[in-house]
């Protein structure tokens, strides 16, 4: 019976995933981008499946809120991204020094 | 029940393999792709759930704008992947240790608790005629509209800085002042110059 318990094991798997992805490919800022979308899906399977547990709709009321949140960090990520990209030719993160004290 | 357990590991499979193709592609492309993949199956594992709204609002927003949104950059700037490559593997390991760990330990405290409680029950199913979307929004409508007004307000925030941030001036665009062309009165665009009548010759 498909229940919590396996709900919770796949965030985990998931979550753990996107975290060495972030370690992984920390040089290109888009899949940084990505990996933190996984995350977030992550949590939201968290809420999706502690909300049917607990027969509570709140939680899902709490996803939709931080698929919202996503969405608008999503395009302002992007954005600037293509900022950068126009300014510097590159997106790699080991070049963006121009700042440090 | 078993083609429901069935279905679920067929669909977390498929998930986690997704998962595993957007962290290890080469290509920026095939990330996106696979993220696409991801939030599907998500989406299909969120039916599984009964949460049905919002497994339609993650296919509709997520794989239908942000993901677009996603692959339309990912596209427009011309990336070196070969460059954006380079030295990949020397944080990989630790990663992976450290994510490895990770998944044991929460794996064991789920599975733990569950020990306590008894073999894992499933949802508790909905009564005939119950329905996701309504319950969803007679919450979000009443208890959460504060909430709700506040995301409207982020969503706009969004649009405003996303536009601020790529819009750029050209030096050199023709383009018209509209205040001016408005404003301006017909004296000033015909000029009536009086002269002597030219003597015939």
């Amino acid at each position: 019976m498909i229940g919590l318990e396996h709900y919770l094991t796949l965030s985990a798997m998931l979550f753990v995933l996107s975290l060495a992805g972030i370690v992984i490919n920390r040089r290109n800022i888009i899949l940084l981008l990505m990996c933190i979308e996984l995350m977030l899906l992550a949590v939201n399977f968290n809420f999706i499946a502690f909300s049917r547990h607990l027969g509570d709709d709140t939680g899902q009321v709490f996803v939709f809120f931080i698929l919202t949140v996503a969405a608008a960090e999503a395009a302002i990520g992007l954005a600037i991204l293509v900022v950068l990209f126009r300014n510097r030719r590159s997106i790699n993160v080991q070049e963006l020094n121009s700042m440090k004290g | 029940m078993l083609f429901h357990s069935i279905l679920f590991y067929a669909f977390a499979t498929i998930l986690i393999g997704a998962a595993v193709g957007v962290v290890f592609s080469r290509n920026p492309v095939h990330a996106v792709m696979f993220l696409v993949l991801t939030f599907f199956q998500s989406a299909m594992l969120w039916l599984l759930a009964e949460a049905e709204f919002l497994a339609i609002v993650l296919v509709l927003v997520y794989v239908g704008a942000v993901m677009v949104l996603f692959l339309f950059v990912v596209m427009m700037l011309d990336i070196n992947v070969e460059s954006v490559r380079r030295g990949l593997t020397r944080y990989a390991p630790i990663g992976i240790i450290v994510a490895l760990l990770m998944a044991f330990e929460l794996v064991q405290l789920i599975w733990l608790r569950s020990t306590f409680t008894g073999a894992p029950s499933g949802f508790e199913s909905y009564p005939e005629g119950y329905s996701n979307t309504k319950a969803l929004g007679s919450v979000l409508y009443t208890e959460h509209v504060y909430a709700f007004e506040i995301a409207a307000v982020v969503l706009l925030l969004a649009i405003v800085a996303a536009i601020t941030l790529t819009m750029r001036k050209r030096p050199g665009l023709k383009a018209q002042d509209i205040g001016a062309q408005v404003a301006v009165q017909a004296k000033d665009r015909i000029r009536i110059v009086k002269m002597d009548a030219e003597k015939k010759q």
